[in-house]
């Protein structure tokens, strides 16, 4: 369905990458914001703040990241579609409800402006080393789906897609942006409400006594959800449990409910798939990255491909569910992979992982506070040409 | 359910036995998640019952009152009960429940849940809601320990009870949970114990058409692990304790209602007065300040 015209702020914006999140997430039909101020996310939580009331949203500013993180799975579960807000130090926190909410099957977003740890770390200054936490941080086996936009019109662009794939997969989408995209002020073009997709929730319609929260059948489907307050009397639990929602605790039962909620994602990878790549078909290496990181990694391939090199990009858009059949096809036509990005190796792991052998990959790491220097990621790409 | 008959192989004659009776509130009930885990003589199960007639009494229509629970023994309660009911996360039940009531506004929303996860690991939600004035009923079942992890001290354990973190006894100051709550701001503040099922009721009853943040502590027995470590006998005799030693005083200062161990019980309706709560207060505010831009959140059709 098209966006509600009365979140849609139609026109060209001059703002920064979080403020766009904020746009996003109310043109994707966001109305419940709970969030814990940190830098560098807290504006998103601001434009919220100010936006919500005149679009009919709720905003609260909890007394802290766990308990927002509970209040969206709460919210989520009495209608709206709902997101929150944070940085490092308040991810980490949010991990034990952000398990809840993988398996209360919860759709919502989880904004994470990346900065440097661990710890309080550089509050400020830019990282992308939280790929890993975003992926498995909570207890437990599950998978997760994680976009990284690289300027402030992807901000607005993929939060509405975040929310559309949340509620396509009953999911919680981690909107992993960094400091240097969050806090980047660019032109950003918001198109009118009929010219945006929406996902909205996918309400049981059936009969009362039918209904069942959970489908573990295997054949793929999502089951549809209901509001609290609707008379089904639902039974939702953090236990392990059945498709009618009942805790069910033994090996048998763990077993159909984890598998259900690893496969939904991996056997859809590549459905959710979202990547660009370009100048792919003769290369020799392919330079992989996401966030700004990919933006940096642009100056290096233009420099290199000038020198005659054969290199070629994949910029990762969805980076979790990890797109590991692409990467092995790859990696028998390829020399080399080069892995920049803002942390010490998280992606590049994943990366040689699938290559498996095929190809090298060399990793370009950098412990965050600043972007990479173009240089160090084409000496990079001449070495994987050798 | 089943009529209890002999195995095949016995030569022992069962007598017939009438139908059994059908659970009188059967309709509130998850009867096919029956039995329930708790243990005999156990005081959850009295507040349960106690909550589902403060329900019937209110005149809430049942479809728009969802509960939540945290984790541990009371934590359960909320599986248990046919309405909307939601098993969250240790501690976190209170901002599970925030953010349901602000999602639907249309429901009421209580939490039932145990003091470790109410008053420990989510003592910080319980204050902030309560500051908030956030449209919540919290009823914390009070049995002075960790039970389903067998029975660990925690932050209402009396001082010298036994607790099996605490093995020569409990030496910290515990928590009185109706002066805290009342100094946070809770507009409707109560403690009753298991044995006061009646008022219990009436309290529940009148917490849960209470706007804005309302709280009942139900003190109940742990028999299995409380009261056996600390030789008190069963949850019978916790009753009679309750029986002999509770002492109703409605309007007690609650600065001055702690609770010693083995000693006087003071129970009663401490609080019950008006302040705006959070959502009448937020939408007159932001009226008030944004006039026609304001428009106020009514929950998803």
């Amino acid at each position: 369905m098209k966006a509600d015209p009365i979140g849609v702020a139609t026109g060209n914006h001059f703002i920064d990458g979080d403020h766009a999140c904020g746009e996003g997430a109310i043109a994707a039909g966001c109305r419940f914001l709970a969030g814990y101020p940190i830098t560098p996310s807290t504006e998103v939580a601001e434009r919220i703040a100010e936006r919500f009331p005149k679009v009919g949203g709720m905003f609260i500013q909890m007394e802290d990241e766990i308990a927002s993180m509970a209040a969206i799975i709460g919210a989520a579960w009495g209608g709206p579609k709902v997101m929150t807000v944070t940085s490092g130090p308040g991810f980490s926190l949010m991990m034990e409800n952000i398990g809840l909410a993988v398996m209360l099957e919860t759709p919502c977003v989880v904004v994470n402006v990346q900065r440097g740890g661990p710890s309080t770390g550089l509050p400020p200054l830019t990282a992308q080393a939280d790929m890993m936490q975003a992926r498995w941080g909570s207890h437990g086996d599950y998978e997760i789906i994680a976009l990284c936009p690289n300027s402030p019109q992807e901000c607005f662009d993929l939060t509405i897609t975040a929310f559309n794939l949340a509620e396509t997969w009953r999911v919680p989408v981690m909107f992993m942006m960094d400091e240097c995209v969050g806090h980047m002020t660019e032109k950003v073009v918001i198109p009118e409400a009929d010219q945006i997709e929406i996902v909205p929730r996918n309400f049981y319609k059936g009969k009362k006594e039918d209904y069942r929260p959970f489908n573990f059948s295997g054949s793929g489907e999502i089951a549809p959800m209901i509001k609290a307050g609707e008379g089904y009397n639902i039974h939702i639990t953090g236990l392990t449990h059945d498709e009618r929602g009942y805790p069910a605790l033994d090996a048998e039962a763990q077993d159909k409910n984890v598998r259900h909620l690893v496969d939904k994602i991996l056997k859809n990878e590549e459905k959710i798939r979202l990547l660009e790549e370009d100048q792919i078909d003769d290369a020799e290496v392919i330079v992989i990255s996401y966030g700004i990181t990919s933006r940096v990694s642009q100056k290096a391939v233009q420099d290199a491909r000038a020198a005659g090199i054969k290199v070629g990009t994949i910029r990762l858009i969805v980076v979790w569910p990890f797109p590991e059949k692409l990467i092995r096809k790859l990696a028998s036509k390829v020399k080399a992979f080069i892995v920049p990005e803002i942390n010490l190796g998280q992606i590049s792991l994943e990366v040689e992982r699938y290559a498996a052998g095929k190809a090298i990959t060399i990793h370009v790491p950098h412990a965050g506070g600043w972007v990479h220097d173009p240089n160090d990621i084409l000496k990079a790409i001449k070495k994987g040409v050798k | 359910m089943n009529k209890i008959t002999a195995p095949a192989t016995s030569t022992l004659k069962v007598p017939e036995s009438p139908e059994p009776l059908e659970h009188p509130m059967k309709d509130y009930l998850r009867t096919e998640r029956f039995p329930h885990i708790w243990c005999s003589t156990c005081g959850i199960g009295t507040v349960l019952t106690a909550f589902i007639a403060g329900l019937q009494k209110s005149g809430l229509d049942r479809d728009k009152v969802a509960v939540v629970s945290g984790i541990g023994c009371s934590g359960r309660a909320a599986g248990y009960l046919r309405l909307d009911s939601f098993h969250s996360t240790h501690g976190r039940a209170i901002p599970f429940a925030t953010g349901l009531a602000l999602g639907n506004p249309e429901l009421k929303v209580a939490i039932i849940s145990g003091d470790g996860d109410i008053a420990a690991i989510g003592g910080n939600h319980f204050i902030h809601a309560a500051r908030r004035n956030m449209n919540l009923t919290v009823i914390c079942i009070n049995n002075f320990n960790y039970a389903m992890t067998g029975g660990q001290a925690g932050p209402t354990t009396p001082q010298e009870a036994n607790a099996s973190t605490a093995p020569y006894g409990a030496y910290e100051y515990p928590f009185n949970l109706p002066y805290l709550a009342e100094s946070c701001g809770a507009v409707y503040v109560a403690r009753w114990t298991s044995l006061h099922v009646r008022r219990a009721t009436k309290a529940i009853a009148e917490a849960l058409v209470k706007p804005g943040f309302s709280f009942i502590e139900v003190i109940a027995p742990c028999p299995t692990l409380y009261a056996r470590r600390n030789r008190l006998g069963t949850g019978l005799d916790l009753m009679r304790f309750y029986h002999d030693t509770a002492k109703i005083q409605h309007g007690a200062n609650t600065k001055d209602i702690d609770i010693e161990y083995q000693k006087e019980i003071i129970v009663g309706k401490f609080v019950d007065k008006d302040k705006t709560d959070f959502f009448t207060n937020r939408n007159s505010f932001l009226q008030n300040k944004l006039g026609d831009k304001y428009i106020p959140y009514k929950g998803t059709k």
